[in-house]
């Protein structure tokens, strides 16, 4: 290998690559617009239709509200409850998202809450299952009847002359013992390394095959490779660029994700309150999990140079390269999955070996043994997807393909 | 020389069988056959784009299976495959393949200046090739196969699609070459280019060289005068 020639060939691509449009949005404008677009636009839309859903109340309906004149009363005038007028067609407004729930009392509701029997009053609640503001115009009506049956309670006790206490023998208490790092590992420990590895694959997804496919198409593999330089120095000159394209990527989200997490947004603060995730990881475990993404990076690299250096057209390159991507993703999701965590046999499986391992060091986990068998298996991964792609430039069959 | 290509549906493929042939500096040896006949995968053998199969060529001295970097660095190769790339400037191009032939600083940029007051790119050495017409990307070419100053020149079908402007550049360019001193060899199925250019011609038609001649010779054995008669004369005959 000539150093010089493989540093020509890299100043020269840096240079290609700088001008190409699609590279540039998929590797430097995609990953900073990603994390703000995502976080700040669902937070801003989630943000805003509960907004809505609580200043328009849930309506619903009560069916035979002479049998519970007082509760109804009380549904009345509960913040949250709107009350519209009783009607035959309140399956179909529930099905049709009209009305989001209804009531209905049996006969003489209230007068047999107030007596004791082994057969108790049975209140329907007719509603839209899985429809987010059906269930909670249903929460808003338990709460009603939650208070109501408390109070049914209390003053039965006190008709049997015993307190409140009697109906607690004892008492629990959950404590949180874990480090935050150890917390908001676990919450956002699957999460990280799926992003990570998906924006690796994204950013070298474009160069890798406008370096390979692009040249053939383009007709400039001939003019290349009939100049003196080595096919080996080729391919390394390139795969470097891709590589970079891959760590620029990875870096710049990494870059995004901080600050739109860290800039004091209205919407995104709001949102945040809503929805309190423990935010706390280390420097030390993001710098472990880029360190495991390497191989991983090379790995992309070459594989997606020797798919595109196969096809004839970048067409063709994209439509082999988003089957893997999907290959990639899936085990990069596993790691979401909780409790699957990192064993021996799975430090062998690509992907799913380094998004498994991160999760532990987000943890704050370093199972020493098992990190060096994922980084050792995984370079060795790389390193037979980048001996793929020399092998691939070295074949006429490859390079010439018709 | 032999390529065999292995093709899984259709058999071996011999797209070059057996051909000889030799050129001397200061002439012009000159390819012709019909679309198909192997020129391409003949020149591509000779500039080590692609390897033998059996039998092997010496290229300024060296052998293009044992030396073939060595090969590269002395050939300029030119055919309608090889591109400019569109993202780059002339200026850059040309830097480039210098520079992956070994020139730099002082002299990589002399060079480039020669090539450009020669071949009258100053002007648009500083736009990107893909904004450039189809004669100045020709130019551009051009110095990008001179730069190093290659002693063996190879021309693969290189005015085909040209206008009558960009081929008579093309045309003057190939003499020049000659009357440089360089080895030059040239493949075409165009009668009348290879007729007014070359020294020697060899006719190739599937994959073999039926015969290898300067034209008077080629004349003398067909009894043709002309060359489109010599060429279907000895196809025809081709077994």
């Amino acid at each position: 290998m000539n150093l010089t020639r493989v540093g020509i060939i890299y100043r020269k691509e840096l240079i290609d690559a700088l001008r190409d449009r699609r590279t540039i949005i998929s590797t430097i404008v995609l990953p900073i617009l990603m994390f703000p677009l995502l976080t700040l636009g669902f937070g801003f839309v989630a943000g805003k239709s509960l907004q809505k859903v609580e200043r328009e109340g849930s309506t619903i309906m009560l069916l035979g509200e002479t049998n519970a004149p007082a509760l109804a009363k009380t549904m009345r005038e509960t913040d949250g409850i709107r009350v519209v007028a009783p009607s035959e067609d309140y399956v179909v407004l529930i099905s049709e998202k009209k009305l989001r729930a209804a009531v209905e009392f049996p006969p003489n509701f209230e007068q047999e809450t107030r007596m004791t029997s082994d057969k108790p009053p049975q209140v329907k609640i007719y509603n839209f299952e899985g429809e987010t503001r059906s269930q909670v115009a249903v929460r808003n009506v338990q709460k009603v009847f939650d208070d109501y049956r408390k109070q049914l309670v209390a003053a039965r006790l006190a008709e049997s002359g015993l307190t409140k206490d009697v109906l607690k023998p004892f008492a629990t208490k959950q404590e949180n013992v874990a480090a935050p790092e150890k917390v908001s590992g676990n919450v956002i420990g699957g999460l990280f390394p799926y992003l990570i590895i998906f924006l690796c694959f994204m950013g070298s997804l474009a160069p890798a095959i406008d370096l390979t496919a692009g040249e053939k198409e383009r007709g400039t593999i001939e003019t290349i490779l009939a100049s003196p330089v080595s096919r080996l120095d080729l391919v390394v000159g390139k795969f470097l660029i891709v590589f970079t394209a891959s760590i620029v990527t990875a870096v710049v989200s990494l870059a995004s994700f901080a600050l739109t997490f860290s800039l004091p947004f209205v919407v995104a603060r709001e949102f945040a309150q809503r929805n309190p995730v423990p935010f706390d990881i280390s420097v030390k475990g993001v710098a472990s999990v880029l360190l495991m993404m390497l191989p991983l990076a090379v790995m992309f690299a070459a594989v997606l140079m020797a798919i595109g250096l196969f096809s004839k057209t970048t067409k063709e390159a994209h439509s082999y390269a988003s089957p893997l991507m999907l290959l990639v993703l899936m085990p990069a999701m596993a790691a979401m999955v909780p409790g699957f965590d990192l064993n021996a046999a799975l430090a062998f499986i690509p992907v799913l070996n380094v998004s498994l391992v991160s999760k532990e060091v987000l943890t704050g986990n370093y199972p020493w043994l098992l990190i060096l068998l994922v980084f050792a298996s995984s370079w060795g991964y790389a390193a037979g997807a980048l001996s793929l792609a020399v092998s691939a430039f070295k074949r006429e069959s490859v390079l010439f393909r018709t | 020389m032999t390529k065999v290509f292995r093709d899984r549906k259709g058999g071996d493929i011999r797209a070059v069988h057996g051909i000889t042939f030799r050129c001397q500096p200061g002439q012009i040896y000159g390819l012709l056959g019909a679309n198909g006949a192997g020129k391409t995968t003949a020149l591509r053998l000779l500039a080590t784009i692609l390897q033998p199969t059996d039998g092997t060529a010496r290229v300024a001295g060296f052998d293009i299976r044992e030396q073939p970097e060595k090969v590269r660095a002395s050939v300029g190769f030119l055919s309608t495959a090889t591109a400019l790339y569109g993202r780059l400037t002339p200026r850059e191009t040309v830097e480039y393949f210098g520079r992956l032939n070994g020139l730099n600083g002082d002299k990589l940029r002399r060079r480039t200046e020669e090539l450009f007051a020669l071949l009258e790119i100053n002007e648009f050495a500083d736009r990107r090739c893909d904004k450039l017409s189809t004669g100045m990307k020709q130019k551009v070419s051009i110095a990008r196969t001179l730069v190093h100053d290659p002693p063996v020149m190879i021309f693969d079908e290189p005015t085909l699609g040209l206008d009558v402007m960009a081929a008579r550049t093309i045309v003057g360019f190939i003499r020049d070459c000659r009357s440089c001193g360089k080895t030059v060899i040239f493949s075409s199925h165009v009668m009348s280019e290879v007729q007014k250019l070359c020294d020697y011609i060899g006719i190739i038609h599937q994959g073999r060289l039926l015969a290898g001649g300067s034209l008077a010779e080629l004349r003398q054995r067909t009894r043709q005068a002309d060359l489109e008669e010599i060429f279907i004369q000895m196809v025809e005959a081709a077994p």
